[in-house]
């Protein structure tokens, strides 16, 4: 091992002396900058710093030597460095020409003062607007396309829509299956632990039909199919945003909303009321079954009290807010895919924003219908 | 073999890579001298990054040696390993910064390990190798996305260099640039392995470059490398070499080269 590196001085009356000396390496530089810190700066006086005992030299090295003979400088003294060994001096110089520059000090987070944390639900507010407005104005785009398509309707990309039916429809059905069941079965459970202590277990039917058909089915489809389809709209359309696809298509005279955005959207209109009638179908089996377990209601009794439960108008309200929910769903997915710049990092941010925006839209939708049904008397 | 171990910083020898069935290299030596500039080149898809990638670790080959500074990189201790990765800095295409980091955050990454310097002499390490690298100051607190591609390249370079590593490997540093970067970036090579004493693995398709700065050209051709100086590669016969060099780029490249020679 050599030296470490070390820092001495020697006053001899008319020059003060500081002898470097060592390994001045970036791995003994917490040291020296301590040493090198505490040194007290003479004001005004003759300074050799000699570098004779310097074995080895790295850029971090170099850089302490020359702070230190900044700081010197600026105290009004004249210094000198002496006796570099001749191989060191083209890095001396490089760091010297180019490498002294003061550190940017890193600015103050503004959020972390009040008034910036003030300010920053205002940015946040505003940004939001925007974005909701931003989305409406691509909703009428998507509108003016669809009546475009109206007028010349062989521009209408079949293929395509069939594709995405299979793909968001057919594809999803196992998962919103299990998932409906097994949300039956839990209702049905659940509501005749409660309803069994007032003696009306036979109750539980009607909450499982009024509660799947009107609301659980729909909303579980949709909250469903807005992670498993809404998210790979926008990685697919952002990828191709990336790759520049989406340019390459407009040189073409191709219009993304067109050949992307539409058939992506017939495709999920079309489907989710489908997927929203066999969500309902299975919750209501996987209510039957357990009531049938728990309750001893054998399945024709369970037939029996759900049609005394329901009418044909509870399936309707529910299914009719599927269309809803995935014209939501397909332009918020295929919105934010749009919005994805050229860099791979905004696919996964805009990803999770359009999962997240489509489920938050879904559900103020629904209330909204909660509302107007109410006022229906439906 | 001409070469003591010890001018050899790093020594490959018999390396085979094979990617399924498809051999990629087959029986490869290669000795790299301290403190040239190598460059590799090749065609496309003859395994010019897998080459630097196997000798920095980052992918197993099939069978051979390699030694890095006198350590085996196939069968070293994590520790050994560890302490090796200190005396190399890599500087990847597209310069593989962190994204969620700043630029001065970037450096500082491989000076926060059990270093113990404190926040102050970093950012102030951070400041001179920016510097070192020409980029202006106020790239320090950019990030990432906000550069443009030479100046990530850069950057890139600069985190490299951050514990004045004694190879430096590059892969592909003027791809992507324009002429006037691309030569910038060529002399800044030179500069910094002039003045920090550097042994450059240069991985590249630029004519220009392997002109202005290597010492000694590396060609993979035929799954083998022919390991030579520009005028002994100018000589070579085999089709490859002889198209590459001698192509129209190859002849101005050479061009340009011979001009400048009296007056740089």
């Amino acid at each position: 091992m050599a030296a470490p590196a070390t820092i001495l001085a020697s006053d001899d009356g008319g020059a003060l002396v500081l002898r470097a000396e060592g390994e001045w390496l970036v791995s003994s530089a917490a040291e020296l900058d301590r040493r090198l810190n505490q040194m007290e700066l003479p004001q005004g006086r003759q300074v050799t710093v000699d570098l004779s005992g310097v074995d080895r030299l790295d850029s971090t090295g170099a850089l302490l030597l020359l702070r230190t003979e900044h700081a010197l400088a600026e105290r009004g003294n004249h210094v000198a460095l002496e006796n570099l060994r001749p191989r060191f001096a083209p890095l001396l110089d490089q760091v010297r020409s180019r490498g002294l520059a003061e550190p940017v000090p890193h600015p103050f987070p503004a959020h972390h003062t009040l008034v910036g944390f003030v300010a920053r639900i205002g940015q946040v507010t505003l940004v939001l607007l925007s974005r909701l407005y931003d989305i409406l104005g691509f909703t009428g785009l998507v509108t003016a396309t669809i009546l475009k398509l109206i007028r010349h309707p062989r521009r209408l990309r079949l293929t395509a829509t069939l594709v995405q039916m299979e793909l968001v429809g057919v594809n999803a059905l196992p998962i919103v299956g299990l998932l409906s069941f097994l949300i039956g079965v839990v209702m049905a459970y659940q509501g005749a632990d409660q309803l069994r202590r007032f003696g009306a277990e036979i109750y539980t039917v009607n909450l499982l039909g009024v509660s799947i058909l009107r609301e659980l089915g729909v909303l579980l489809s949709a909250i469903i199919i807005a992670g498993r389809s809404g998210s790979a709209f926008t990685a697919q359309i952002g990828t191709m945003q990336v790759n520049e696809e989406i340019d390459a298509m407009r040189t073409l005279g191709l219009d993304p909303i067109e050949v992307l955005v539409l058939p992506r959207l017939f495709g999920l209109a079309l489907t989710l009321p489908l997927i929203v009638f066999y969500a309902d179908f299975m919750g209501l089996l996987g209510g039957a079954l357990m009531s049938w377990v728990v309750l001893e209601i054998s399945p024709p009794s369970f037939l029996e009290q759900l049609r005394g439960a329901i009418t044909e108008g509870t399936l309707w309200v529910g299914v009719v807010k599927a269309p809803f929910f995935a014209a939501i769903i397909a332009q918020i997915g295929c919105y934010e895919g749009l919005n994805v710049t050229r860099s791979a990092e905004s696919v996964g941010k805009l990803t999770t924003q359009s999962v997240v925006e489509s489920i938050f839209f879904v559900i103020v939708t629904d209330a909204a219908f909660s509302i107007v049904f109410s006022v229906l008397k439906v | 073999m001409s070469e003591t171990r010890e001018d050899c910083v790093i020594r490959v020898r018999n390396l085979v890579n094979a990617f399924g069935t498809q051999v990629i290299h087959d029986g490869v030596d290669l000795d790299v001298r301290r403190g040239e500039v190598i460059g590799i080149v090749g065609g496309s898809g003859t395994g010019k990054s897998v080459m630097l990638r196997t000798v920095v670790g980052l992918n197993r080959p099939v069978s051979g040696s390699i030694e890095v500074l006198g350590h085996d990189v196939l069968r070293m201790t994590d520790e050994e390993r560890h302490d090796l990765e200190t005396h190399w800095g890599v500087l990847f295409q597209d310069g593989a910064l962190f994204s969620s980091l700043t630029v001065a955050q970037n450096i500082e990454v491989p000076l926060k390990e059990d270093l113990g310097l404190p926040e102050r002499l970093m950012a102030e390490i951070a400041a001179c190798k920016i510097g070192m690298v020409g980029l202006p100051g106020d790239a320090a607190d950019k990030f990432p996305a906000q550069l443009s591609g030479g100046m990530r390249k850069r950057a890139g370079l600069a985190r490299a260099l951050a514990l004045d590593p004694d190879i430096l490997f590059l892969d592909e540093p003027t791809a992507g640039l324009d002429p006037i970067a691309a030569a910038a970036f060529d002399q800044l090579i030179k500069d910094l392995r002039q003045s920090l004493g550097l042994t450059v693995f240069l991985v590249t398709h630029d004519l220009d470059s392997l002109f202005a700065i290597c010492d000694r050209v590396a060609v993979l051709v035929d799954k083998k490398i022919r390991v030579g100086t520009l005028e002994e590669h100018l000589q070579d016969d085999h089709p490859w070499i002889h198209s590459y060099f001698h192509g129209p780029r190859g002849r101005a490249a050479v061009a340009a080269e011979t001009a400048a020679r009296p007056a740089g």
